[in-house]
């Protein structure tokens, strides 16, 4: 548990100390990535949740993450026209207001997708799961008042009271606060009574039944909460980036937040986060070097599944354990 | 409308679902046999059609082009098996779809990186260009027709495979117990190539069929391979049947769906938002049409209970 604990550690402070090194050098790229690299790690850790923890593989991830975007995307848009959504209410462009909305719009499809999909399980449970992500994609494509294909442009960041949100270091501590309280969250979760039922779920559901706890019920509340802390690191990136667009929601970010969790280290606390700078750094140094990036990253991915199981996280705790 | 666009439509709907059939069924064999989710297997679809577009335009001629697509998909389907794939028959789904993911981004890249990415075009051969007369006063592509021709054809085929020769014995019952099987002598590994590099075939050469009716481009294998999920999905995952009817059901549901629901709306419905409703839906039905199915039969039509 200690030992686990000091790689959590070393994590994030690797991340803050490469953001106030952007600061400190003038680099305010550096910070951008350091942000990114918080908000597409909260994401992963919303996933691992589920995917680790509990063991519901879920494709369709960038459903969650996507909606979160958007509807901090389509608040603000609103905000910035003065141009009324419902009864006369013309958005918000305060990031608290928007990350209520978002809780309850994804925990609202988290659970209307969870009921439906976790009726299954295995492959039928991975492809419903992707065709509910699709199903969104293709449904913001087609739907022409928010940008359809072009996607929507914020203009500008949201604000938070008291923060200068478009000063990029004052943008990263409010994603890297939503990181830390989500990792304390999910380590919370998974070390009380209701985590032991969760991972008791992923290793054998029918005992746990036998205990009387309904496995059903304890998949879906996961569910439900992996997508909302997914879906607020949505509504972030929409914030970091001032733009939405319905790749979001395609099966490419459900596959990038699936690949972060899984080189991170599936079912570690911090992994997500490790996986999530290992990504951004090949994104940068790859791409840096050749436009075909991608084409490497597969190989690399295809030699960390067939050789080095359980990621990073996973790799340092054994390494530090021997 | 006129009873001549209806018909269209309904060709046109066949016609896609025909080929939908084509990539479902190496998808549903392969996870009936192996118990492999693939995500690669779009990638064989857009080989199958870039093969062709290269021979095509080196040699002039389609038909070469089209057995080059079939040749290609099937060799670049027996190495992925015998390289990587076979290695993870006995991981757990989780390593299975990240491996495989990772050979889409290695496929597409590559392909992007040898031919650019900008679409290829291909041409239909002469003869089968331009429209024929059938009955009714119905005009339609010769080249479509020839598409749900040459895709009964191969559905027939594949039946008969599956259904009365001895490869098809072994791969139902590969289906129902791989160690019995194993145990009865028959060469497990050798089967599973075989499977693996059939259904690459046929997922290349759907392809390169519906390559030259839209283009050639990188990423084409995608949005195809996601629809032939959801076909094995509503079909039962490991079931030919299913995949065939199911294939149909999504090829005309999608297709008739775009041409009706915008009208649909337009009862009660101003126009303009008649349209974005209706084409927004209409492009979700299939999934909805999924959802329903899993909802009242987990295991989907002809599965076995999930």
């Amino acid at each position: 548990m200690l030992r686990s604990n000091l790689v959590n550690i070393a994590v994030i402070v690797l991340l803050v100390a490469y953001a106030v090194s952007g600061e400190m050098f003038d680099a305010p790229y550096n910070i951008t990535l350091a942000t990114k690299v918080a908000i597409l790690g909260m994401a992963g850790a919303g996933l691992n949740l589920a995917l680790g923890y509990c063991g519901l593989i879920s494709f369709g991830h960038a459903a969650f993450f996507g909606l979160g975007g958007y509807v901090a995307g389509i608040l603000a848009v609103h905000a910035f026209n003065h141009q009324p959504i419902f009864l006369g209410w013309s958005g918000t462009n305060q990031m608290i207001a928007i990350w209520v909305f978002a809780l309850l719009a994804t925990g609202l499809l988290a659970l209307l997708i969870g009921l439906l999909s976790l009726r299954t399980s295995g492959v039928y449970f991975i492809m419903i799961t992707l065709a509910f992500a699709q199903m969104l994609y293709y449904f913001a494509i087609s739907w022409p008042s928010y940008g359809g294909e072009d996607g929507l442009s914020t203009y500008l960041r949201n604000g938070f009271p008291g923060l200068n949100t478009m000063d990029g270091m004052s943008f990263f501590m409010v994603c890297l606060a939503w990181l830390v309280f989500v990792l304390w969250l999910s380590s919370r979760i998974i070390n009380s009574r209701f985590g032991l039922a969760m991972q008791a779920v992923r290793e054998n559901p029918v005992r746990l039944a036998g205990l009387g706890v309904s496995p059903f019920r304890v998949k879906l509340t996961v569910f439900v909460l992996s997508g909302m802390i997914t879906g607020i690191a949505g509504a972030l990136y929409t914030d970091l980036n001032r733009f939405v667009s319905p790749s979001v929601l395609s099966w490419h970010m459900s596959g990038e937040i699936m690949i972060l969790v899984i080189i991170g280290g599936v079912a570690t606390l911090s992994g997500p986060v490790a996986g999530a700078m290992l990504f951004i750094f090949l994104e940068q140094w790859l791409g840096g070097l050749t436009e075909f990036w991608q084409f490497w990253l597969g190989l690399m991915l295809l030699l960390v599944v067939l050789f080095a199981r359980g990621g990073i996280i996973g790799t340092l705790n054994r390494w530090r354990a021997s | 409308m006129s009873v001549s666009l209806f018909a269209e439509q309904l060709l046109n709907g066949l016609q896609f679902g025909i080929m939908l059939f084509l990539m479902s069924a190496g998808l549903t064999l392969v996870f009936g046999v192996m118990g492999l989710i693939n995500l690669a297997h779009g990638s064989f679809y857009m080989v199958g059609a870039f093969a062709c577009a290269a021979m095509a335009s080196a040699l002039g001629s389609f038909w070469l082009g089209l057995a080059a697509s079939l040749a290609t998909a099937a060799i670049a389907g027996v190495l992925v098996e015998t390289i990587i794939v076979r290695r993870l028959y006995h991981r757990d789904h989780l390593d299975q779809v990240l491996a495989t993911f990772a050979l889409i981004l290695v496929f597409s890249e590559g392909t992007r990186w040898l031919f650019g990415s900008f679409p290829i075009f291909l041409n239909i051969p002469d003869i089968l260009s331009g429209t024929i007369d059938l009955p009714f006063g119905i005009a339609y592509s010769k080249y479509r027709l020839f598409i749900i021709a040459v895709g009964i054809l191969i559905a027939g085929g594949l039946y008969f495979l599956i259904a009365k020769t001895r490869l098809g014995v072994q791969i139902r019952a590969g289906e129902a117990d791989r160690e019995m099987i194993s145990a009865l002598g028959v060469n497990i590994a050798r089967l599973n190539t075989i499977v693996f590099g059939l259904g690459a075939a046929l997922a290349g050469f759907a392809g390169a069929m519906v390559g030259a009716i839209q283009s050639v481009e990188v990423g084409m294998g995608e949005p195809i391979l996601i629809l032939a999920f959801v076909v094995i999905v509503i079909g039962g995952i490991g079931s030919i049947k299913g995949a065939f009817l199911a294939s149909i059901l999504v090829g005309l549901g999608d297709t008739l769906g775009r041409l009706f629901l915008p009208g649909f709306f337009g009862f009660f419905l101003e126009p303009s938002s008649a349209t974005s409703v209706g084409s927004a839906l209409a492009s979700m039905l299939i999934y909805l049409l999924m959802a329903v199915v899993l909802f009242f039969r987990p295991g989907g039509l002809f599965g076995k209970a999930a």
